[in-house]
């Protein structure tokens, strides 16, 4: 095997970030702190939507319940860095202090722990096929949303509270970053090869020798990782983590992500992630600034609420005209590797 | 606490099991047919509850509260859950009838998240909880060591009914045999001159009408209905299907009541426990016995 460059995507990946911070800085103030919260918002489901897409579309499983992995990443590193080890808010140009890492390793177990939740949930349900293995993982995202509702010690119902804001865009570009790298460069292995094997069609890619059932375990625990680590993410960025946040709906929400971009396609799912999420803050916006009218009697306010509704529209509409996906099977150049040319 | 098996907690359960069967029942006929899960299925339970809570306000100015009142709006209810569930199907499902299965999966899923956010996204329903109206006055008797309502009693009465109903249909009219051809071999059945498009939207209609009635029941008997109400009522008696065995129609009323006393035993004992057994019943059968209880064991064509 020869070694893997990745010299686009970190070319591509590091000009992201220069632009971005460049357009942040007070000096420039093109992107305010607004924007920044979208970025960053859209990052961490670039995150999520990347590793559903390696469950559901690379690998031809179908999860529902990819939130309730990433609660446990958000509860568990949470629990890390403000209940146990208390850590302080942190100063301004910190970055380089010791916090940060071990806030990033606080992500990183929590990654672990939400990968190790989806071994014990993937290793009995990848028995299942499709319609079991979606109310399955729909079940079990509402039994994590249930026990977190009623664990005193990470507040119940209230939420863990209080969290330090240690996301930033340099975290969490980092974090994306390394996810997207550790994505494409499963796919496109021979491990990656064999998952896709199994979507296609399971029973041959069993007959040519693939142990089906440990790459479906495989992949879903990757997912659940990173899932898990878009969790932690999650909850270091709103600093506060509520079980309400990882039901059914917002796991629909990512489901839509994958779907939308294509099944299959990462660079899809990016760019899915990424463009529902502007797309969902202007409308709100826009939405926002509709005056109310008068229809009879009543006054008629089209409000922010009708944004999720056009959100199901579109995905039912992207189904019915469109089945494959914006990108369909296709990827990017710059998201694959790039081989070497032999003499 | 209260006595662990006592009589009340079976009627409780023999109620809250009603609610389920009419539920289950739509998925698991639906499920039969076209191999869907239907996820907005428990939304037309949902929209079941509000078409019964404006018919209440529409009618009560020229009917007291009473039986008779108590049918008006179990039919208005019921023609709405089919209206909804026909049109679903029509706009929804039908186009994707021979695209792969996920995407009417994910379409399933499209149309719930529509009903939800549309229901609490329309101004005059609101996402607020609203207070059922008291549509009959109560009556309350003791039956040994139980307390029985006169609600307990329509909540049976009504799901009794509907299922005789529906097993008689299926068991004894050519339209239930026709069902029955669709549900074992689409192509045969419609080389047999059966109209198979118009028997899948005729499931949906029963399933949908099922679904409006639960609803109705859902509404006399936990009197608060709000959008999000259907997610989890449809959630369990999914799993009440399957549990039955899915497809199969005495199995899902099985199920359903088995899942009903289930869960108000076990809320009686702890209430996180009432709230996670469905879904530890769920992993019980996919582990111990997959095709459920009445279930038949099928091979899977390759």
């Amino acid at each position: 095997m020869g070694t893997i460059k990745l010299p686009r995507l970190l070319i591509a990946a590091l000009i992201f970030y220069v632009v971005v911070t460049i357009l942040s800085l007070d000096q420039v103030h093109i992107l305010n702190g607004y924007f920044m919260v979208i970025i960053n918002r859209s990052l961490i489901f670039v995150i999520l939507a990347a590793s559903l897409n390696l469950i559901n579309g690379i690998t031809g499983q179908f999860s529902l319940g990819h939130m309730g992995f990433a609660a446990v990443g958000a509860y568990v590193s949470g629990t890390i860095t403000t209940l146990v080890l208390k850590l302080p808010a942190p100063q301004p140009g910190f970055w380089i202090t010791g916090p940060i890492f071990i806030f990033m390793i606080a992500i990183v177990i929590g990654g672990i722990a939400a990968g190790l939740v989806g071994f014990l949930i993937g290793f009995p349900s990848l028995r299942l096929k499709g319609d079991y293995l979606a109310i399955m993982t729909l079940g079990f995202g509402e039994i994590i949303r249930t026990i977190l509702n009623n664990i005193d010690y990470v507040g119940g119902p209230r939420g863990l509270l209080g969290i330090p804001k240690f996301s930033t865009f340099t975290t969490i570009t980092l974090f994306t970053f390394l996810i997207i790298v550790l994505l494409r460069n499963l796919v496109q292995s021979s491990h990656g090869r064999a998952m896709l094997s199994i979507r296609e069609n399971e029973l041959a890619s069993e007959l040519c020798g693939i142990d089906t059932t440990r790459y479906k375990v495989m992949g879903f625990v990757i997912g659940a990782f990173c899932a898990g680590v878009a969790g932690g993410l999650l909850a270091h960025l709103l600093q506060l983590a509520h079980p309400t946040q990882y039901g059914f709906l917002p796991s629909a929400l990512v489901l839509i992500m994958v779907y939308a971009g294509g099944m299959g396609s990462m660079t899809g799912s990016i760019f899915a992630a990424f463009s529902l999420t502007f797309l969902t803050e202007g409308l709100r916006v826009a939405f926002d600034n509709i005056p109310s009218f008068r229809i009879g009697t009543m006054d008629v306010r089209i409000g922010t609420e009708w944004v999720m509704v056009i959100y199901a529209i579109l995905l039912i509409l992207i189904m019915l005209f469109r089945t494959e996906g914006i990108m369909g099977m296709r990827e990017a150049k710059l998201l694959i590797i790039e081989e070497k040319k032999k003499k | 606490m209260a006595e662990l098996f006592s009589l009340q907690q079976i009627v409780n359960g023999l109620q809250l099991g009603s609610i389920y069967a009419l539920i289950a029942l739509g998925y698991t006929m639906v499920y039969g047919i076209v191999r869907l899960i239907n996820f907005a299925h428990g939304d037309f339970y949902m929209i079941g509850a509000y078409a019964a809570y404006a018919a209440f306000f529409l009618f009560n100015a020229y009917i007291a509260p009473g039986n008779v009142l108590v049918f008006i709006v179990l039919i208005v209810a019921m023609l709405v859950g089919a209206a909804v569930a026909m049109l679903s199907n029509k706009f929804a499902y039908k186009p994707l009838r021979y695209k792969p299965k996920l995407s009417s999966l994910v379409t399933a899923i499209g149309v719930s998240m529509f009903i939800e956010y549309f229901f609490s996204a329309f101004p005059p329903i609101g996402p607020s909880p609203r207070g059922f109206p008291e549509v009959l006055p109560k009556v309350m008797w003791t039956m040994g060591s139980a307390q029985v309502s006169n609600y307990v009693v329509i909540d049976l009465v009504v799901a009794a009914a509907l299922m005789t109903g529906l097993t008689l249909l299926v068991q004894k009219s050519p339209l239930g045999r026709a069902m029955r051809a669709v549900s074992q071999d689409k192509d045969a059945a419609k080389l047999m001159g059966i109209n198979v498009e118009g028997i899948i939207s005729f499931t949906f209609l029963i399933g949908g009408a099922f679904a409006g009635a639960a609803g109705l029941l859902a509404g006399l008997t936990y009197p608060r209905i709000m959008p999000y109400m259907g997610i989890l009522p449809g959630l369990k008696a999914f799993i009440a299907a399957v549990l039955g065995g899915i497809g199969n129609i005495p199995g899902a009323m099985l199920g359903a009541y088995i899942m009903g006393i289930a869960e108000t035993t076990a809320n009686a004992y702890n209430s996180l426990l009432g709230e996670g057994i469905a879904f530890v019943i769920l992993i019980l059968v996919l582990l111990v016995r997959p095709t459920g209880i009445l279930g038949e064991k099928t091979a899977d064509k390759i």
